[in-house]
């Protein structure tokens, strides 16, 4: 029989060993959370513990908003209001031709016969706070998927593309801002029709415009707009301005820095835009290789 | 003069409520929305620190490890970084707590920052190889923080062990 030590001495397993199983453990998580995104369900039962402390900890947050709403002085108001006037008639003007061109537009489109593009529904959300992971860009919004939030909507604010979804809680929803290092935002310069994919640059707030070859036709103070072949973000909205390009004759490339127009670092309230209903789903082009081809075809054709 | 050579009074036990509280006191502070404020002190690295080294018999890595996964959800940062790291801290505070004691309370606060900042540079080790940003130097500024808080925490936290263990009707204080 082998020797025990006396049950006041046990300490359990030695501490290099409990290191090395919980360091284990983590590297695992971490492996499937940032490789293969299988740990979402653990996230959502561990952020259901970590939610009654974050509701305390916003408390004053919200306090504060509604307090600095009841104090705003009526000289602010008043200005507020007369700037809002003044941006409504050039608005209404705008929104006169718009009717006018929409209509044609339409027109033009059945005339095309392409696919009519439903205007989005759309949720105005409110940004609570940024998120306090340094290593990333990303804010938090006042709604979820109790308000309807899903993965993967794009989010705008007044002037332009501000991000995407990519995390959805019941009441708050996480938004990637597109000058986040891992975002990718499918542009067109809007001068020319050119099409590339912007990059976000990080911590510095600005964009990449990467692989566009050096001789592309991209100058500087270019605007970008988004392409909407992405399916998640309306063609035509504006994503960024080119600010500096440097081409060197040893890359093929063009190193292309561009600053985002949207304000991804001071407004609050924002619009939270629904996915495109009428896609095409990818699996039908999957399951006509078989032969099924033809008749598909026809069936489209017939509706 | 070294911690053990001044006089020192006996503590009482510490109880297990007041550490859980004092834990979930930090993972609030930490959950707090601050807007990009430089050299944030993380809270509960220094909490866990602080009860490593002082009950290393009541805390442990794995506490640290859940704490940490904590951390994670409610930031929305990969999951396990934070229990990553304060698996580390906790192990290397515990293997660190007999030394850690000799010193006074600002020398004590040295060793502690080379935890904090070890555990740092494991986080931004494990973010940079999933792809993250690197967040820029300001990104340590915290841990000096932290450390500079040491001799603070230490007196807060032992508070509840220094209070007197009859109560006496009759004195005043």
């Amino acid at each position: 029989m082998s020797y025990q030590p006396p049950p006041f001495f046990i300490r359990g397993p030695a501490l290099l060993v409990r290191l090395g199983f919980f360091a284990c453990l983590a590297v695992l998580l971490m492996v499937l959370d940032a490789r293969f995104r299988y740990a979402e369900s653990l996230r959502q039962v561990v952020a259901l513990l970590a939610y009654p402390l974050q509701r305390v900890a916003l408390a004053p947050v919200e306090l504060f908003n509604a307090s600095s709403g009841f104090f705003t002085t009526q000289v602010s108001l008043k200005q507020e209001n007369e700037q809002l006037k003044a941006k409504q008639l050039l608005a209404a003007n705008e929104l006169l031709t718009n009717e006018a061109l929409r209509a044609e537009n339409a027109q033009l489109r059945r005339l095309l016969e392409a696919r009519e593009r439903l205007p989005r529904h759309s949720t105005l959300a409110e940004i609570l706070y940024q998120g306090r992971d340094p290593f990333s860009r990303k804010v938090i919004l006042d709604k979820g998927s109790q308000q309807g939030i899903q993965p993967g909507q794009a989010v705008i604010d007044d002037i332009g593309v501000l991000g995407q979804v990519t995390r959805v809680y019941p009441l708050l929803s996480e938004v990637t801002l597109i000058t986040d290092k891992e975002q990718r935002t499918p542009v067109q310069v809007l001068r020319n029709g050119l099409r590339a994919v912007i990059y976000g640059g990080g911590e510095k707030g600005t964009l990449d415009l990467s692989w566009t070859a050096s001789n592309a036709d991209v100058m500087a103070d270019d605007v970008l707009v988004t392409s909407g072949i992405d399916g998640t973000f309306p063609a035509g909205l504006p994503v960024a301005k080119v600010s500096r390009i440097e081409s060197d004759a040893a890359y093929s490339f063009a190193k292309i820095t561009c600053i985002p127009i949207a304000g991804t670092d001071q407004n609050r309230q924002v619009l939270v835009l629904s996915r495109e209903a009428n896609r095409p789903s990818a699996s039908i082009e999957t399951e006509s290789v078989a032969g099924k081809l033809p008749k598909q075809k026809r069936a489209r054709k017939r509706e | 003069m070294s911690f053990f050579e001044q006089p020192q009074r006996i503590l009482l036990p510490v109880r297990l409520a007041y550490m859980a509280f004092t834990l979930v006191l930090a993972l609030l502070f930490n959950l707090l929305p601050w807007r990009d404020v430089i050299g944030l002190p993380d809270m509960v690295a220094l909490v866990l620190t602080f009860w490593c080294v002082h009950q290393p018999r009541k805390m442990g890595i794995g506490i640290a490890w859940f704490v940490g996964l904590v951390m994670d959800a409610g930031n929305g940062a990969l999951l396990g970084q934070h229990a990553f790291a304060y698996a580390f801290l906790a192990f290397a505070a515990i293997s660190l707590h007999r030394r850690i004691l000799w010193f006074s309370l600002w020398r004590q606060a040295a060793h502690v920052l080379v935890l904090l900042l070890a555990s740092q540079l494991l986080m931004l080790a494990v973010r940079l190889v999933a792809g993250g940003a690197f967040p820029g130097l300001t990104y340590f500024v915290g841990s000096f923080i932290a450390a500079a808080l040491w001799p603070s925490a230490t007196f807060l936290l032992l508070l509840p062990q220094r209070r007197p263990g009859s109560v006496d009707e009759n004195r005043p204080i």
